[in-house]
C-alpha cells in the first residue's frame, strides 16, 4: 500500500509541474503586450519598455520559465501586473470561498446521489429504477449554468427563500448563499454519479458472493452494507474524484452566475485582463487542487480495494 | 503451419455460435443482431427520433423559420406569445422561434464538427498506446493525465483566449482538450482486447500489425468510443452554450442559445421566456443524444 | 407415490429427506418446469451425488434445498426436511430455519469471495455474525477451520485477500466457510469444476476425509462422472429435472438402467479402454419449455419404441431379480420372490435401485 501511494504522490509532482509548464506556454502564446495593456494605448515607448524589462519579459521564455520556478520553489507566486499585489495574497482571500463551494456542492451530490441509486438498484426495471434514470439522463443535458439562473428566478426572486447572489455575512448567512450555487453544481455531477453508483451496485447484487454470503446466513442488512455497498463503493469513490476536478473547473461558471468571489471568478477576470502572474498562480492553485483530490480518491480507492495495490 | 497462416490472413476469421447463438466473425457482431436488438430498444428509438428531428428541424432553418433571426418588429418588443410570433419576440423584436431555431442550427453544427478532431485523433491515439505500450504509451498516457487535470472550462477558457473567442476558439479548445477522454477510454479496451485469444492468434500467425489493428482491434474498441462519442456531444454542445454566455463563443449576431440566455437574463421578470425557452431547448437536444448514447451502448454491448 | 426418491438405506436415519420437490421459472405463458418431482434421503454421514448435463436441474434442486432461489423461480411443491424438521423454502424463517444446519459450497471460488475482505475476515463472519461469537474468539476459530480444510500457513494465510490465493486454496477456503456453521448437510454445487485435475483430487479427498471426521452429510452435485464416483455412496441422475435413475453407485455406472446413464458413461473418455471412442448422444437437450412428451429422453433413445413417446413411465424401485439375464447381481438380492416392482424392504435396502425407464433390461443387454 504504501509504495503504490508513494507511486501515485509522485506522479501527481510531475503533473502538477506539467500543468504549471502548460500554463505558461499558453500565456506566453497569447496576442498582447500586457505591459502596454497595463499602461494603456497612449503610453510611451519607453515607458512600456521599462516595465518590460522590469516584470521581465524581454528574456528567453526558458529563462522566464526558470525564474518562475525558482520563485515558486521560494514560495513567491508572482505579483499582479494590474493590482501590484501579490497574486498569493489574491488567491488567498478568495480560496475559501471556492473551497466552500466545491465542499457544500460535493455534500449536496453525495445526498442526492446515494439514496436515488439504492433505491433503483433495489428495485431494478421498476417505476423508482426508470424515473431515477430519466432523471440522471436529463441532468446530463442541463446547461448548469441555466439551471442557476432558473433556481434563482424561482428561489431567490420569487419565492424570496435564499439570497440572489453574493457572500453574505456571518457563517449562516454564507453557508446560506452557498446553498444555490451549491445545488447548481452538483446537479452536474449527481447524474454521471447516480448511473455509476446504480450501475456498480447493480453488479454486484448479481455476484456469486453475495449469494455465497446469503448461503452463509447472514442477515440481509449485514449483505447489503458489509458486501454490496462495500463493493460498489470503489468504483464510485474514483468516479467521484474525476467529478470533483470537473466541479473545480466549473466553479468559473458558477461563480459568475452566482456573483461570488472565488477563484473561478479570479481567474476569468485575469485572463481578461491579461495579468499574467495572477493567472498562472491561479492555474496553478487550481491544478494542484484537483490533482491533490484525485489523489487522495485514488488512495481511498486503493484502501477499499486490495486489487488496485497490485497496478 | 501453412494452413494456420492462411486461414487468419486470406479470410474471415473461423465462425462459430456465439454466447446468445448468434454467430460471431472475429469479433464482429453480424448486422441481424444489431438491427433485432435496435429494434427493440425503446431508448435508442426515443433518441434516434428526438435527434433525427432536431437535425432536421437544424437542416431546414431556412425553409421553416417564420422570420430571419435578424428581423426586427420593433413594434413588438419583448412581446408574449401570440399568433404573429409564437414564441414571443426579444428586447430587439426579433422572434424567438426563428432565433431558438437558428441558434439550434449553428449549436449543433458547432458542437458536432467540434467533436470529430477529439473522436479521431483519441482514438487513434488510445489504440496505439493501448497496443504498442512503450514509450508511446507513457508519453500519451503523461499527456492525458496533464490535461485531465487541468479543470475542464478553464483550460479551453483559456485557449480560447489565444486563438481569439469565436467558432475557430471552439474548435481550436475542444481539439486539444477534449480527445483524451477518448484516448483513455479507448485504451482501457484496447489493452484488454490485446491479450484475447483471436489477437495473439493473429500475431503469431505473422499478421502485419496495422491489419491486426484494422480488423481485430479497432472493431471492438470503437463501439466504446462511439459510444463516448455521443455523451460527449451532448457535453461539447453544453460547453458551447456555456461559451456563448460568457460571450467567449459563438460571435454576435450569430444567433446561439447561450448568448440568448445571457441577454435574456436581464428581462427575466419581464419576459421570462427570454432566458428560459433556449435551455429547455438544450435539455431536448441533450436528451434526445443522451437517448440516442445509450440506447447505442445496449445495442452495441459486447455479448 | 408420490414421485421417486432415492431413499435411505432403512436402518439409518436419514438427515435429509427430499420428496416431490418441484420447482418452476418464470410466470403464466413463459412458465415451464425446471425440476419435477425429485426426491431423495440422505443417510447421517453419508454422500449423495446428482449427476446431469447442464441444464437438468440438479444446481436449481440445490438452491430449493437453500432456499436461494433467484428472483422468478418458485418451488411450487416439495417438502424438506433435515433431522426431521420440515424447512421453508421462502419467507422470513427460510433462512433461520437452514443456519447450522445445512451449507453450500459453491461453482466458482474466485467470485465466491468478496474481493475487498481478507479471507479470514469471510470464514469469521460465520461465527460472528451468524452464531454470534465475540469477535477474537471468531477469528481464531477461522484459522482452526482453515487448518481444518488443509490451508497451508492458516494464520497468515487468513489475512489474505482472495486475489492472493490459488484457486484451489480459495476452493478450501469456501468449504472452510461452510462449515463454519457447523452443519449437518453439506450441499456442493460442482465444486471442483472451476480446478484442475490434480488440486481437484485434493480438494475431493479433503470432502471425504471432512464428511468422516465430521459425520457431515454431504450432497455432490456434478457433470462429472469419475469425480462423482469417487466421493459418493449413492447417485441420482437427472434429465431435464427430473430423476432418470437412482442406486448405489457401483450399480449406477458398473450396470446402468437408464439409457441415458448409459448415453453418459459412452460418451466420457476412458483412459483404461483407449479402443473405446467416446460416443456422444445424438440429438440435443430439449427446451424445458417443449419437453418431448412421454419419457422426455426417447427421441435420442436408441432403444425407444413406439410406446414410449406415450404417457410418461412411472419411477420404479427394481430389484436386481427383475432385470433377468441374470446379469448386474449384487449379491444384495434375496430368495424372495418381490416380482411385482416394488420389491421387499429389504431388496430396497440396497440403495432404493430405481428407474424411470420401461425397459431397463434394453438397456443392460445392449
Amino acid at each position: 500500500m504504501l509504495r503504490y501511494a508513494a507511486r501515485r504522490v509522485a506522479a501527481a509532482v510531475l503533473v502538477v509541474f506539467g500543468v504549471t509548464l502548460a500554463t505558461f506556454l499558453l500565456m506566453h502564446l497569447e496576442p498582447g503586450d500586457p505591459a502596454r495593456a497595463v499602461l494603456g494605448l497612449h503610453a510611451t515607448a519607453s515607458a512600456v519598455a521599462t516595465l518590460r524589462r522590469q516584470w521581465g519579459l524581454n528574456s528567453s521564455l526558458p529563462v522566464q520559465l526558470g525564474h518562475f520556478l525558482s520563485q515558486l520553489v521560494q514560495g513567491n507566486l508572482g505579483k499582479s501586473y494590474i493590482y501590484n499585489v501579490s497574486a498569493a495574497s489574491l488567491i488567498g482571500g478568495r480560496v475559501g470561498q471556492t473551497a466552500a463551494l466545491v465542499a457544500v456542492a460535493t455534500v449536496f451530490a453525495i445526498i442526492f446521489t446515494v439514496p436515488l441509486s439504492a433505491l433503483a438498484a433495489s428495485r431494478q426495471n421498476g417505476v423508482a429504477d426508470h424515473v431515477v434514470r430519466a432523471l440522471s439522463v436529463v441532468g446530463l443535458a442541463l446547461p448548469a449554468f441555466w439551471f442557476g439562473i432558473v433556481l434563482i428566478e424561482v428561489f431567490a426572486v420569487r419565492l424570496h427563500l435564499l439570497p440572489v447572489g453574493g457572500e453574505g455575512s456571518g457563517f449562516g448567512g454564507h453557508l446560506e448563499c452557498l446553498v444555490l450555487p451549491g445545488l447548481t453544481a452538483s446537479f452536474a455531477m449527481a447524474p454521471i454519479l447516480v448511473r455509476s453508483l446504480r450501475v456498480g451496485m447493480l453488479e454486484v447484487m448479481d455476484a456469486e458472493f453475495i449469494a455465497v454470503a446469503r448461503a452463509k446466513g447472514l442477515g440481509e442488512l449485514r449483505v447489503l452494507f458489509g458486501h454490496v455497498a462495500r463493493n460498489a463503493l470503489v468504483p464510485t469513490v474514483t468516479l467521484l474524484g474525476l467529478n470533483i476536478a470537473y466541479l473545480i473547473g466549473s466553479t468559473v461558471i458558477v461563480e459568475q452566475v452566482f456573483n461570488l468571489n472565488g477563484l473561478g471568478s479570479l481567474l476569468l477576470s485575469s485572463i481578461l485582463n491579461r495579468d499574467f502572474p495572477v493567472v498562472q498562480a491561479t492555474t496553478l492553485v487550481l491544478g494542484a487542487g484537483v490533482v491533490i483530490v484525485n489523489l487522495a480518491t485514488d488512495l481511498l480507492a486503493a484502501r477499499l480495494d486490495p486489487r488496485i495495490r497490485l497496478r | 503451419m501453412t494452413a494456420i497462416v492462411g486461414r487468419y490472413g486470406a479470410g474471415p476469421a473461423p465462425e462459430g455460435p456465439g454466447p446468445d447463438g448468434a454467430p460471431v466473425v472475429a469479433g464482429k457482431r453480424p448486422r441481424s443482431v444489431l438491427a433485432y436488438r435496435a429494434r427493440h430498444s425503446p431508448t435508442l428509438i426515443i433518441g434516434a427520433t428526438i435527434t433525427l428531428g432536431l437535425v432536421l428541424v437544424a437542416v431546414l432553418a431556412p425553409l421553416i423559420s417564420p422570420y430571419v433571426p435578424d428581423h426586427q418588429d420593433l413594434y413588438n418588443i419583448l412581446s408574449g406569445f401570440s399568433s404573429k410570433h409564437l414564441l414571443g419576440t426579444d428586447e430587439l423584436g426579433r422572434d424567438e422561434l426563428s432565433r431558438l431555431i437558428w441558434a439550434g442550427r449553428t449549436d449543433l453544427r458547432v458542437g458536432i464538427l467540434a467533436v470529430i478532431f477529439p473522436f479521431c485523433f483519441g482514438t487513434a491515439m488510445g489504440t496505439l498506446a493501448g497496443y504498442r505500450g512503450g514509450w508511446l504509451d507513457t508519453v500519451v498516457m503523461r499527456a492525458v493525465d496533464v490535461l485531465i487535470a487541468f479543470p475542464f472550462y478553464v483550460l479551453v477558457i483559456g485557449l480560447i483566449f489565444v486563438v481569439g473567442a469565436g467558432t475557430t476558439g471552439i474548435y481550436v479548445a475542444f481539439a486539444v482538450v477534449d480527445w483524451v477522454v477518448y484516448a483513455r477510454a479507448v485504451r482501457s479496451t484496447t489493452l484488454v482486447v490485446r491479450e484475447s485469444d483471436y489477437v495473439a492468434a493473429a500475431r503469431t500467425g505473422g499478421l502485419p500489425d496495422w491489419r491486426i489493428l484494422w480488423r481485430h482491434v479497432l472493431p471492438n474498441t470503437i463501439t466504446q468510443a462511439v459510444v463516448y462519442l455521443t455523451n460527449d456531444v451532448v457535453l461539447v454542445i453544453v460547453a458551447v452554450v456555456t461559451l456563448g454566455y460568457l460571450g467567449l463563443g459563438v460571435q454576435p449576431p450569430t444567433p446561439d442559445w447561450g448568448a440568448m440566455i445571457s441577454e435574456g437574463q436581464e428581462f427575466l421578470t419581464t419576459y421570462w421566456a427570454l432566458a428560459t425557452l433556449p435551455g429547455i431547448a438544450v435539455l431536448i437536444t441533450g436528451l434526445g443524444l443522451s437517448l440516442l448514447g445509450d440506447g447505442l451502448a445496449d445495442v452495441l454491448r459486447p455479448q | 407415490m408420490n414421485g421417486p426418491v432415492l431413499k435411505a438405506p432403512v436402518l439409518e436415519v436419514p438427515v435429509l429427506k427430499v420428496s416431490g420437490l418441484t420447482v418452476s421459472v418464470g410466470r403464466g405463458a413463459r412458465r415451464h418446469v425446471a425440476v419435477q418431482d425429485v426426491g431423495f434421503e440422505v443417510p447421517a454421514g453419508g454422500s449423495l451425488g446428482v449427476v446431469g448435463e447442464s441444464g437438468s436441474g440438479k444446481s436449481l434442486t440445490l438452491r430449493a434445498l437453500m432456499g436461494l432461489l433467484p428472483p422468478g423461480v418458485r418451488a411450487e411443491r416439495g417438502v424438506v426436511e433435515l433431522a426431521g424438521e420440515p424447512l421453508p423454502f421462502t419467507g422470513p424463517r427460510a433462512r433461520s430455519a437452514r443456519r447450522g444446519r445445512l451449507a453450500m459450497v459453491f461453482q466458482d471460488p474466485l467470485s465466491g469471495l468478496d474481493p475487498v475482505h481478507t479471507v479470514g475476515a469471510q470464514v469469521a463472519e460465520v461465527p460472528r455474525r451468524v452464531l454470534g461469537q465475540p469477535a477474537v474468539a471468531s477469528r481464531r476459530r477461522a484459522v482452526e477451520l482453515l487448518r481444518l480444510v488443509g490451508l497451508p500457513d492458516p494464520e497468515r494465510r487468513s489475512q489474505a485477500f482472495p486475489h492472493q490465493l490459488s484457486g484451489g486454496m480459495r476452493q478450501r477456503v469456501l468449504i472452510a466457510m461452510a462449515l463454519a456453521s457447523e452443519p449437518k448437510v453439506l450441499l456442493c454445487d460442482e465444486p471442483t469444476t472451476a480446478l484442475d485435475v490434480t488440486v481437484q483430487a485434493q480438494v475431493l479427498e479433503l470432502l471425504d476425509d471432512v464428511r468422516r471426521r465430521l459425520g457431515v452429510a454431504v450432497v455432490f452435485v456434478s457433470h462429472d462422472l469419475a469425480v462423482v464416483r469417487q466421493v459418493c455412496d449413492r447417485l441420482a441422475v437427472m434429465y431435464t429435472g427430473r430423476l432418470v435413475e437412482t442406486g448405489r453407485s457401483a450399480d449406477v455406472l458398473d450396470h446402468p438402467a437408464h439409457p441415458y446413464t448409459l448415453g453418459l458413461l459412452e460418451a466420457v473418455v476412458d483412459l483404461d479402454d483407449v479402443d473405446h471412442m467416446p460416443v456422444t448422444i445424438p440429438g440435443a437437450l430439449p427446451d424445458l419449455a417443449h419437453v418431448p412428451s412421454g419419457c422426455p429422453f426417447h427421441p435420442r433413445c436408441r432403444f425407444a419404441s413406439e410406446d414410449c413417446a406415450q404417457g410418461v413411465p412411472p419411477f420404479r424401485y427394481l430389484n436386481d431379480r427383475q432385470w433377468g439375464a441374470g446379469e448386474g447381481s449384487d449379491g444384495e438380492g434375496t430368495d424372495e420372490e418381490g416380482s411385482d416392482g416394488e420389491g421387499t424392504d429389504e431388496e430396497v435396502t440396497d440403495g432404493a435401485r430405481g428407474t424411470a425407464c420401461k425397459y431397463p433390461e434394453r438397456v443392460t443387454a445392449g
